[in-house]
């Protein structure tokens, strides 16, 4: 019953935002608290009033309504523009419902069926709803109905902004209302969101998202909202193919439910009010939305729901009974959730790209969260960074410590300075201060930016961060307007953008000198085991067009990167291999104990000058060794040689080692092996993540202050100790890759693929990242590849377009409403050409002293970065166990948090989730059976520490799908659009056996072949005759010209491009025993290592959370 | 060469002419030249005579006569003795016995000679063969190594000439030589010969000392775990070890040319006010360490190319900074010389591992300022190497003299041999004192050996690790005779020396040579003694023992010892009346005595005075190890006159000699100057040699160049060569030599009969001689 309750909340989060509010709401009212005051209002509204009574702060019981109304306001104001007369209609009313809902969801423990029935509110997505209002109808049976519903919502929610927080304002929101636009402007003022609104025009579809999420979030918390969402795609998966629809069998015994569904929302809602009399009128909301929903095939999950809302709803009192038993699933009616019922990562995803994705997004206003990285969007800079560069977890940050304590969600920024822009987006200009070198404050040195506040006619500034007035130079002097902007605002990037680079001068330079252009050095590990693999033939050929693509800065016709080589086993040979010479010369370096670099003129060459000698010495390497029995490998000497070169020559530079085994021949860095998986789970467990020795540390260091990079392929028949091997890498911000059991033929293709984007990728060197931020917060700590001397400045041997670094902020002090909180972060590096470079990033966050506020302006892929990341450094001090223990913990304080602070008062059975963070537990449920923190048994050592060190530098984009792999169905593909089909959830039961799917996660890329699928499509997508035939050793698609066969490889290969390493692609048959592995990647299902199903572990937070609050 | 002996036999032909001749006989027979040839018969009388019994060895003196005996030398069957059958045993033809002449003990000869008789004897009894030669078929031949290790660190074009001279040199090799190449600057780099395309070579910080063991580790030689247990040296066994580093030159001198033509400068840079960094100690060191490895007990050569002083490292002799200038003499009597004693300590025990394995270290040093000789001299001091210094790779002096390091002797051999030990045997009433020369002590201590030492004593065998046809040892010996005991039997003392060694063949080879001397009674038969004095030996052997200490003492202090010596000797050997200087005189066979002690005094190798501490280390190196006549030409450098009165003439070492109308020809063994007089010089200028009609000035101008030229083309290292005229600065030369006769101080002189004078404070031969006279005459002394 619980779980209908939370299912209805969700529904009308969304809805309340839109169309799909409409379905949302119906559902949602059906847990609808605000049911009653639904009923008072339009009916269709009522849906929407549901949700914002969701938001719940606002309850209806504690009359909260003005509190929670600000936060709606900004879901609501979008709304409004659309509907002044809605607004008007419902204002007062709704805003308290609206209110509620948007900031909970509620999750019902026990309703298994009812998912089917948030599916049908797709609320979630309230907030882009706008656009996917239009979809999601069409997809809904009612179409019709919901837009009215919508509109009606619409003015409810503006409603609820007013009469929320701002009773004073209200009125004159009200007579704003009238005029859409009007309201916008006022509503800007009042909440965070408006502002968005404030550009209706252009923005608004995008920033009524952005509103309406925070206010779905809190309306439609309920997770029967995302639950919604699914089934949508559900809908669409049911026409297309017949199996389809076999997964989805659930879906009609929620139709089957139906008609009680209306009933139970408007039990819901009343209950909530604890008005029994309440309850009619919530039917005729939920009626109004179900006959839609029913039509369309919402109704079947709305069904189910309701069928165990009702129990619970027409009781409040009673469905909170319920919930307790919803702890104890047994006692339940139902057992077990219904998967569908609860939050669904693709319909969040769906309905965010649909909502967002087709507007741009403007970084203007303060505050506002950004599309989710799943979806493509444009960014136009107006003043602060793109996300694409730096995204947070909160946009709206609590005022003061004591509010954060509270909350417990980590303020977190996750920095991915040098990201790669798509190319219809500006690259950020370059700024030239002249030989005075940046604009900077006086007392922090933070650097010339928008949020600089030039006073005395603009004689001096003011800094944002620091308050310190800081006089203007003569020649950086500019007249301000009757604005007090300086003339030259839009002239100057520093002042008009939030991403933009200072050319630094010398005084930004080691020893005052301007730097050297770097240098790349090859390091070639030439032992038995690399020979026969292949590795080394095949790398050797590569690098000789490979070298063609270094970076170069800009339009320069030729890198100015130099090059130099190196092989080694037990000993290291160097190649001097300068233009002049006829022949590479090869020198012997067989003092591994103390290394050095035994050349300097000729070691390090421009390859164009070379290349003859180049070439011939990559001729000659595989030939040379090619009968070598040399087993035997050194590691740590060849690091340290690499670094000597590049003292010798006086740059920064990067490594890339090429590295086959356990270096266990005598010389400093020696390993010996110490894998133990007895240690697991074990308080030792621990060691294995630690290196075996502090030489690699203190290597480490020496390479970061030379500027010296590692980059790591490591291509083991065994365990190498990937913890050891990797540290300087890690230590250095160099990338690993790791090819076990490598056979050129086989993984030659991804290999090259990775080793081509990592020579040819934007890097800078030598840098240092600071973070500054306005007074009342700190940067506290830093996740990431990267050196740390002393705790503020992050220094990067080099750090190129991947790598993302996560940062925390604490409170110092306290915040303030008005002045928000700005960040800034700036990354002094050298470019590829040896230009020292500053770039800057700049973000301005909103304040609250309101909880509600923050948490309706969350981003859980963001969060889920911070919590990936300090869970995976945790593991290097404390055992797993208490590592997932913590994470669990703290997830379920921000989630008790809020259904304490900010969601409706409902029974403590339900559970209620913001609206933002409602895939919190999904997420979270994946990191916790990563295999770093929660290792099947045949996850090798090397793995997890691999995989650790991989996702430490990972930005959103790449946690998000690494964690939660993105699940295509492929057989439904439409082979005349370039889109990719609809993901699905990654659960064994969505699998159809007549299906061919594609599973990718980033670092793997499956093609699932179902027993039954169809000859033609096999025949067309491998060639081959039955199911039997196809050979799953394939590394890749036959090439075949038929539209399905280029439509999958044209998927292939589009994935590919997104992720930055490349997939080697398996095929997997059903029943194969290579499924295993791939089930592994269905991260809702049950763990083979004992992680815990989606809906189990929502169970389980869900209890915890129970216990908090008790 | 012949004149110049013709010169010095008509400075001693005062001297009696069968002693004179009976000298020059032994010398050409068996290398040898005593201080004394009758000796006194007691260890008192011998202290007395002042100038030790001792003698000048040449072991390898060229004979070309010798026959190649094929077997093995018959020896001694006294454990303690193992003297060699010589013709000074007596031999009982019927019983098949000889008497050892050291020990007396009676030897049974072996069935191999059962068909000796009086008649049918082998050619180590026979009297002209007092020296003889052995060919020992033990072991198969080795072949010869030349390792060269180059310091890169030159210039442009002095490397250029260095390379040229060192591929020159692939082709005077014996084509089976194995010859391998280190080459060195801030690093060290081991090439490796064998390899096809990619040239390999294995590199060695310089600034890091390294076991032998750590080399070879790291040169990956020690692959095969036990090399080799037994001391034979075996190198065949792994040729493919060492073949990666040492290849005969017939397989590999196309690549080794193209190696050297590859070869670069040092590529690292040298920034302002610094020197280029140069691991020399550490070069060598590995040099070593590779021999010692694949080839124990192997003679080799290793040639050490450098073009400056070693500046880092282990044997590091001056720092980096050119504003630290390179230790002089002056500093080292400060004791400022930072780096001395370390570098020293390192280079000589480098050598004395070079030599314990039979390996020489030839020090080719071209630089205008010191390369540090003066550390590494006992790299070549103790080994037998060579070492030349020049002012560039790219001058004929060296590269002439380098190619005159390949040169071959008169049998098409390369004069050149390796690894010799040199064993003495004394009859009874003598000790060894010990050796100076270009060998190490074997410390194998035996009966016949001294307490008291003279040179490197304390052994009666020693290893001279390379050495030619001049090397030359000098011997010194000490009669323990007592002063009452009889004559010894027989009344002549024996003296055997027992030169194993490497030929550049390959073959190892034995020479003997026995010697004798009759005893005498100092007091009743001094006459006899005194006239059998070698005084041209004496000096030589006297200067050896003074130079010997000048390398451990002040200068000073040597200086009075040897005048303290030439005193006693005078007084002893004088015959004058007390007090009255006027009253001595010495006899024929003393008289050049007091001479050479006074060009001795003013010679380079005792006074340091202008001379760099790197000079004088080189100058001396040389003094220690050529035979007589060329000792005597340093000591006393010779001086000719070119005049139109006559026939070209030695003139005395002395400032008169410098006449206007004449032309000098000095040779000082490093030197070869030609010097106009002033009226020559200004008839040259005026050109008059071009004129037909003045022919015979052109001769006159041509005949000192051409005896010079001789003198070049054979003497090995080749003099620096100096061709100058009156009133010009590299007058110097000359003007430093010749005895300052006429000085400013006594200007008496000035338009008299000729001569110019010297501006210098030192003491002329004159006052010399008068300062003698009067402490020899003294009472007091």
């Amino acid at each position: 019953m619980n779980q209908q309750g939370h299912m209805a909340s969700y529904g009308q989060p969304q809805p309340g935002y839109q169309g799909y509010q409409q379905f949302g709401y119906n559902n949602q009212h059906s847990a609808g608290v605000p049911t009653t005051q639904y009923g008072p209002y339009n009916g269709p509204v009522q849906g929407y009033e549901t949700t914002a009574a969701s938001q719940g702060p606002l309850r209806p019981a504690s009359g909260a309504p003005p509190t929670s109304l600000p936060p709606s306001t900004a879901a609501h104001s979008t709304t409004y523009s659309q509907y002044g007369q809605g607004d008007i209609q419902n204002g007062p009313a709704l805003t308290d419902q609206m209110q509620r809902f948007p900031v909970s969801q509620s999750y019902m423990s026990g309703g298994q069926p009812m998912p089917y029935q948030q599916y049908a509110p797709p609320p979630s997505n309230a907030q882009q709803l706008p656009n996917q209002m239009a979809a999601m109808q069409i997809s809904g049976s009612t179409n019709n109905a919901p837009p009215p519903v919508s509109q009606s919502y619409g003015p409810p929610t503006s409603h609820h902004q007013t009469t929320a927080g701002f009773p004073p304002t209200g009125p004159t929101v009200y007579t704003q209302y009238s005029t859409p636009v009007q309201n916008i402007s006022t509503n800007i003022p009042q909440a965070g969101n408006p502002p968005q609104h404030p550009f209706p025009g252009q923005t608004v579809p995008a920033t009524t998202f952005t509103s309406p999420p925070t206010s779905m979030g809190l309306t439609g918390m309920n997770l029967s909202p995302p639950a919604g969402v699914p089934r949508p795609t559900a809908m669409h998966g049911p026409p297309l193919p017949g199996p389809s629809q076999t997964g989805f069998p659930p879906s009609q015994p929620p139709i089957g439910h139906y008609p009680p569904q209306p009933n139970h929302r408007p039990a819901g809602p009343q209950p909530g009010t604890g008005m029994p009399g309440v309850v009619p009128g919530p039917p005729s909301q939920g009626f109004q939305v179900h006959p839609t929903q029913p039509s369309q095939g919402f109704i079947p999950q709305q069904n189910g729901s309701f069928g165990q809302m009702r129990a619970p709803q027409p009781n409040y009192a009673a469905p909170y009974t319920g919930t307790p038993s919803y702890s104890s699933q047994p006692q339940q009616q139902q057992k077990r959730l219904d998967p569908d019922s609860i939050p669904s990562p693709i319909q969040v995803i769906e309905d965010d790209k649909s909502n967002r994705g087709s507007e741009p997004f403007s970084t203007g206003v303060r505050g506002q969260v950004p599309p989710l990285v799943t979806t493509d969007f444009v960014v136009k800079d107006q003043g602060n960074s793109s996300p694409r560069f730096v995204r947070c977890a909160a946009y709206n940050l609590p005022c003061t410590s004591d509010m954060a304590k509270q909350c417990q969600v980590p303020l977190t920024a996750v920095i991915k300075p040098l990201a790669t822009l798509p190319a219809d987006e500006t690259p950020p200009y370059i700024v030239d201060h002249g030989e005075t070198g940046p604009v900077r404050c006086n007392r922090c040195k933070a650097y010339m930016c928008p949020y600089m506040q030039f006073i005395e006619g603009g004689r001096r500034f003011q800094c944002a961060f620091c308050s310190c007035v800081t006089e203007v130079l003569p020649h950086y002097f500019q007249h301000l307007d009757h604005t007090g902007k300086r003339m030259d605002y839009y002239d100057r990037p520093e002042l008009s953008l939030g991403s933009y680079e200072f050319l630094a001068t010398v005084d930004y330079c080691k020893n005052n000198k301007i730097p050297n252009p770097p240098a790349f050095i090859f390091m070639i590990d030439v032992s038995y085991n690399a020979l026969k693999s292949g590795l080394v033939h095949l790398l050797c050929e590569e690098l000789k067009t490979l070298l063609d693509y270094l970076p170069r800065e800009g339009n320069a016709e030729e890198s100015s990167i130099r090059v130099g080589f190196v092989t080694y086993n037990k000993v290291l040979h160097f190649y001097n291999v300068k233009s002049s010479l006829a022949q590479p010369q090869m020198m012997v370096v067989s003092d591994i104990a103390d290394m050095f670099v035994p050349l300097l003129d000729g070691f390090l060459v421009n390859v164009n000058e070379s290349r003859a000698v180049i070439n011939s010495l990559l001729e000659q390497i595989p030939e040379m060794f090619g009968d070598t029995r040399e087993t035997e490998t050194v590691f740590g000497p060849v690091i340290q040689a690499g670094l000597e070169a590049l003292k010798a020559a006086e740059c920064a530079g990067k490594l890339f080692i090429f590295h086959s085994t356990l270096p266990l021949a005598e010389a400093p860095g020696k390993l010996k092996n110490r894998d133990d998986k007895k240690l697991i789970n074990t308080d030792k467990e621990k060691v294995l993540f630690q290196p075996q020795t502090s030489f690699y540390n203190n290597l480490a260091k020496e390479c970061v202050a030379q500027g010296c990079c590692v980059d790591l392929f490591l291509f083991p028949n065994q365990y190498v100790d990937v913890a050891t091997l990797g540290l300087v890498t890690y230590q250095s911000g160099g990338s690993i890759y790791k090819y076990t059991y490598f056979q050129a033929q086989a993984d030659g293709e991804r290999f090259l693929n990775d080793l081509h984007r990592d020579v040819r990728k934007v890097i800078g060197f030598d840098s240092v990242m600071r973070v500054r931020t306005s007074t009342g917060i700190r940067a506290t700590d830093f996740f990431g590849s990267f050196y740390m001397s002393n705790t503020t400045d992050v220094e990067l041997a080099a750090l190129d377009c991947d790598k993302a670094i996560t940062v925390e902020f604490k409170h110092d002090d306290k915040l303030n409403e008005d002045n928000g909180a700005q960040i800034q972060c700036a990354l002094l590096y050298t470019s590829c050409s040896g230009q020292r470079r500053l770039r800057i990033h700049n973000l301005s966050l909103n304040c609250c002293t309101q909880l509600a506020d923050l948490y309706r302006n969350c981003e859980t892929d963001t969060l889920i970065n911070y919590f990936v990341k300090l869970a995976y450094r945790s593991v290097l001090s404390n055992p797993t166990k208490t590592v997932r223990d913590t994470l669990i913990n703290q997830s379920a304080q921000i989630l008790a948090c809020y259904r304490k602070n900010c969601a409706s008062p409902s029974s403590a059975g339900q559970l209620i989730l913001p609206e933002c963070m409602k895939l919190l537990p999904v997420y979270l449920n994946c990191v916790l059976k990563s295999d770093v923190i929660q290792p099947g048994a045949e996850v090798s050592t090397d793995d997890r520490s691999y995989i650790r060190q991989l996702v430490t530098s990972m930005d959103v984009a790449e946690t998000s799908v690494f964690f939660y792999p993105r699940l295509l169905p492929v057989h439904k593909m439409d082979v005349d659009s370039d889109d990719f089909p609809v993901a699905i959830r990654c659960s064994e039961e969505r699998l159809s056996k007549g299906g061919i799917y594609l599973l990718e996660n980033g670092l793997n890329l499956f093609i699932w072949v179902g027993m039954n699928t169809q000859h033609d499509l096999i025949q067309s997508i491998f060639n081959v005759q039955s199911f039997g035939q196809i050979d799953s050793a394939l590394s890749a698609l036959p090439m075949l010209d038929n539209p399905y066969s280029k439509k999958l490889r044209s998927m292939v290969d589009m994935t590919r491009a997104q992720r930055p390493r490349f997939m080697k692609l398996m095929i997997v048959k059903q029943d194969d025993k290579m499924e295993l592995l791939f089930k592994h990647f269905l991260m809702e299902d049950k763990s083979a290592s004992g992680g815990a199903s989606y809906v189990d572990f929502l169970c389980h937070m869900h209890k915890e959370i129970r216990q908090l609050l008790s | 060469m012949k004149w110049i002996e013709a010169d010095f036999s008509q400075n001693t032909s005062v001297v009696m002419a069968t002693y004179q001749e009976f000298i020059q006989q032994n010398e050409e027979r068996d290398g040898v030249r005593f201080s004394w040839n009758v000796w006194p018969s007691s260890r008192l009388e011998a202290t007395r005579m002042v100038v030790p019994l001792a003698c000048l060895f040449t072991p390898l003196k060229e004979r070309p006569d010798l026959p190649p005996i094929q077997y093995e030398p018959v020896l001694c069957s006294r454990a303690t003795c193992r003297a060699v059958l010589n013709p000074l045993c007596q031999v009982d033809y019927r019983a098949k016995l000889w008497a050892c002449n050291f020990c007396f003990q009676r030897n049974q000869f072996s069935p191999s000679y059962s068909g000796i008789s009086e008649v049918n004897q082998p050619a180590e009894l026979l009297p002209q063969f007092s020296t003889i030669e052995y060919v020992v078929k033990r072991g198969t031949p080795a072949p010869l190594i030349f390792l060269y290790v180059v310091d890169t660190c030159l210039e442009e074009d002095d490397l250029q000439a260095l390379k040229e001279s060192l591929q020159m040199s692939l082709s005077l090799l014996p084509p089976n030589a194995l010859v391998g190449l280190i080459t060195f600057g801030r690093m060290v780099q081991v090439h490796e010969l064998n390899c096809e395309g990619i040239s390999k070579s294995y590199v060695f910080r310089g600034t890091k000392d390294l076991t032998a063991k750590q080399i070879q580790d790291m040169l990956g030689l020690t692959k095969p775990p036990a090399p080799v247990q037994g001391r034979a040296p075996q190198p065949q066994e792994h040729p493919g070890i060492s073949s990666r580093f040492l290849q005969p030159v017939q397989k590999i001198d196309m690549n080794l040319t193209d190696l050297l033509g590859e070869l670069q400068r040092d590529p690292w840079p040298v920034s302002q006010g610094k020197r280029p960094l140069r691991s020399s100690g550490v070069a060598i060191s590995i040099a070593v360490g590779l021999l010692e490895g694949s080839f124990p007990n192997t003679g080799a050569r290793i040639m050490l190319f450098t073009g400056g002083p070693p500046t880092q490292g282990p044997g590091m002799v001056v720092g980096d900074e050119l504003k630290a200038p390179i230790r002089s003499w002056h500093d080292i009597e400060k004791d400022n010389a930072r780096y001395l004693k370390k570098a020293t300590k390192h280079y000589e025990a480098l050598a004395n591992r070079a030599a314990v394995n039979g390996q020489c270290i030839d020090i080719y040093a071209c630089a205008l300022d010191q390369t540090g000789l003066l550390e590494l001299k006992c790299c070549c001091n103790l080994t037998g190497g060579y070492i030349v210094m020049g002012d560039s790779f790219n001058t004929s002096l060296f590269k002439q003299t380098f190619q005159r390091v390949f040169s071959k002797g008169l049998q098409g051999d390369f004069r050149m041999a390796f690894g010799a030990t040199l064993e003495i045997k004394t009859t009874r009433e003598l000790k060894i004192a010990g050796a100076i020369g270009t060998c190490v002590s074997l410390n194998s201590k035996g009966t016949s050996v001294s307490e008291n030492e003279l040179g490197v004593g304390g052994t009666c065998q020693w290893k001279i690790c390379s050495l030619d046809p001049c090397t030359t040892l000098g011997i010194y010996f000490e009669v323990v005779n007592q002063h009452n005991a009889p004559i010894p039997q027989g009344g002549r003392g024996a003296i055997q020396f027992v030169t194993q060694y490497q030929h550049s063949s390959g073959q190892r080879r034995i020479r003997v040579t026995t010697v004798a001397r009759n005893w005498a009674d100092a007091q009743s038969q001094l006459q006899q003694i005194e006239a059998a004095f070698d005084q041209e030996a004496s000096a030589v052997l006297m200067a050896r023992l003074g130079v010997f200490r000048a390398e451990s003492e002040e200068g000073p202090d040597v200086l009075r010892w040897l005048d303290r010596q030439l005193i006693r000797l005078c007084q002893k050997f004088g015959q004058f009346h007390k007090d009255d200087p006027d009253s001595f005189r010495l006899s024929e066979t003393f008289s050049l005595y007091p001479q050479f002690m006074f060009h001795l005094r003013r010679s380079p190798f005792l006074q340091v005075f202008n001379n760099s501490p790197d000079e004088s280390s080189y100058y001396r190196h040389h003094f220690m190890r050529q035979d007589l006549t060329q000792s005597l030409i340093m000591i006393q450098p010779i001086l000719y006159s070119y005049s139109f009165y006559g026939p070209p003439e030695p003139v005395l070492l002395d400032s008169s000699s410098i006449l206007p109308d004449r032309i000098l020809l000095m040779d000082t063994f490093f030197q070869i100057v030609i010097y106009h007089g002033e009226t020559i010089a200004q008839w040259r200028q005026a050109g008059y040699q071009d004129m037909q009609e003045y022919e015979n000035f052109k001769q006159l101008l041509q005949a000192p160049l051409d005896d010079g030229q001789d003198i070049l083309q054979t003497r090995f290292p080749m003099p620096r060569y100096v061709d100058t005229e009156h009133g010009r600065s590299q007058a110097r030369f000359l003007l430093s030599k010749v005895n300052p006769s006429q000085t400013y101080n006594n200007l008496y002189a000035w338009g008299q009969e000729s001569g110019a004078p010297i501006l210098t404070d030192d003491v002329s031969l004159q006052v010399f001689m008068d300062h003698l006279k009067k402490l020899a005459v003294s009472s007091a002394s």
